[in-house]
């Protein structure tokens, strides 16, 4: 122990500084980044880990541009949809901007 | 170090999900996966989950049962811990779950995720040993092969009939879906047979759509009875397989009865029910209007615009498990947008769909005006072929994200 630890624990009672340490040891929870208002409910349909085979693209991990892109198109109908564009509707572009660039985050 | 990690080790929040289906294994798994200091229990009895979603091709003869069932291996594999138990009893105010097995979970804050409990004290006649000659199959497994054997076993020329209840019930465009497939099969084997829906509502979910594909697909086959030309069903007799509505009787050759609903069991044991037999939540955090601690989501829940669907069951369970976190940390849980989507197939490659988008307003989950609806009424046949792959597509999504 050094001498300025050995002075610190004069101060403090020893088992305060080293449940400190421990807490420091372990760090922040490893917790993702939760998604935005709307963004958890896409994985009902899109797969998290998409597999190739799937009818439904998956969509996590790509660009957040490109969702975007697609998103606003589907929003305003210049894309055609079976579904995509009733669920678009329900978005302002802020809200679709901050699910875009959490589905990008998800690789 | 190592006498102060028990002390850490108590300071664990304990987070106690019941009900091993979309919602509650959803909730469990994002819970552990949104903080992995969580210490978070899924309670469910059985250990093989039955799909309800296309359980209904299963009743058509089209899928086998074994792809509707699911194990809870992967789910354990993940960190969430598993009490292969039925849960007996809720203490609210000590925060304890009793299990079967005489054992006790405690919690600081606890999920229901129960799904429905079929009514046998709602329907004259109408019983547990009833629904064994006169199946419901509104829970899958033996139910729905029941189901599946009484129309094998029917001759061709016979009627098959299907009661409906009013709403709330879980799946709302299910039993018309099941018609549509039963009708498929009929047409396809026994194309002398008839089918009647008897309602007890005058309007159902994708109305237009399904009427629109009965005169299409399956003229003089299809036969929908709502409840102002007397289709509520009213009592029925097990013994001559008959079903009785307002001014008329109907002798089935196959009858298959969907009883009212309520939330299941444990929810009203826990208190958190209320006079209408759901229960009632906030929408911001699925936390009970009656129990404080205690949260609702899925087919139990009064999800405001949301319909008991596995996938509001699933998305519910995302929003409610971030709302927890929030909670337990001490934060404000911020406001949760919901999605939606219910495919229904009307044939084996046609598919219909409905969407709706939910935020919380006036205190409910509301359907925000504007978004979400149905497919259209003039698609092309390729809109419907897509629409039936992607119903496919989506139940291997969900249950890939919930078991896999």
């Amino acid at each position: 122990m050094t001498r300025r630890l050995a002075r610190l624990a004069g101060h403090l009672d020893i088992k305060v500084l080293v449940v400190a340490l421990v807490v420091v040891s372990i760090g922040p929870a490893l917790a993702a980044s939760p998604p935005p208002p709307g963004a958890a409910s896409c994985s009902g349909c899109h797969a998290m880990y998409g597999t190739a085979s799937s009818a439904i693209p998956s969509i996590h991990g790509r660009d957040a541009g490109e969702i975007m892109d697609a998103m606003t198109a589907f929003h305003n109908g210049t894309r055609p949809a079976t579904v995509m564009g009733r669920i678009a509707k329900g978005f302002s572009d802020d809200e679709l901007r901050l699910i875009a660039a959490w589905l990008a985050e998800q690789k | 170090m190592t006498v102060v990690a028990p002390a850490i080790a108590q300071v664990r929040p304990r987070v106690v999900v019941i009900g091993g289906g979309f919602g509650g294994v959803s909730c469990a798994r994002t819970l552990h996966m949104l903080d992995s200091k969580l210490d978070v229990t899924l309670v469910e009895p059985n250990r093989i989950f039955t799909a309800c979603p296309r359980s209904n091709e299963v009743i058509a003869g089209d899928r086998a049962i074994e792809a509707q069932q699911f194990g809870y291996d992967k789910v354990v594999a993940g960190g969430v811990r598993m009490a292969t138990q039925a849960a007996t009893k809720i203490d609210a105010a000590t925060g304890n779950v009793s299990l079967a097995d005489g054992t006790t979970l405690g919690y600081d804050r606890l999920v229901l995720s129960p799904g429905i409990d079929l009514r046998f004290d709602a329907l004259q006649g109408y019983d547990e040993a009833a629904a064994a000659r006169m199946p419901h199959a509104w829970k899958a497994g033996e139910q729905t092969l029941l189901l599946r054997r009484q129309l094998e076993a029917m001759d061709d020329g016979g009627l098959v009939v299907i009661s409906v209840p009013a709403n709330p019930y879980r799946c709302p465009p299910g039993p018309y879906e099941r018609a549509s497939l039963i009708a498929h099969y009929l047409k396809t084997n026994k194309p002398r047979s008839k089918l009647i829906i008897l309602d007890s509502k005058d309007a159902f979910s994708k109305q237009r759509l399904f009427q629109q594909a009965w005169q299409e697909l399956y003229p003089g086959l299809v036969e929908w009875v709502g409840l102002s030309q007397g289709g509520k069903v009213t009592s029925v007799d097990a013994a001559t397989n008959m079903l009785v509505t307002e001014f008329d009787k109907h002798k089935a050759d196959v009858a298959n009865v969907l009883p009212p609903q309520r939330a299941g069991q444990i929810a009203a044991i826990a208190g958190v029910t209320d006079r209408s037999g759901w229960c009632p939540i906030d929408p911001v955090t699925f936390e009970s209007r009656q129990v404080p601690n205690i949260h609702v989501i899925g087919d139990a829940c009064i999800g405001g615009g949301m319909p008991k669907s596995a996938f509001s069951a699933n998305a519910q369970a995302k929003a409610c498990a971030s709302a927890i976190v929030s909670l337990l940390a001490g934060s404000a849980p911020s406001v949760p947008k919901l999605i939606n989507t219910c495919y229904s197939l009307v044939a084996p490659d046609y598919g219909i769909s409905i969407a709706g988008v939910y935020q919380p307003k006036n205190g409910l989950l509301s359907d925000m005006e504007g978004a979400g609806g149905t497919s259209p009424l003039d698609a092309p046949l390729a809109f419907r072929n897509q629409e039936a792959l992607y119903a496919r597509a989506w139940f291997d999504t969900i249950t890939g994200e919930v078991f896999g």
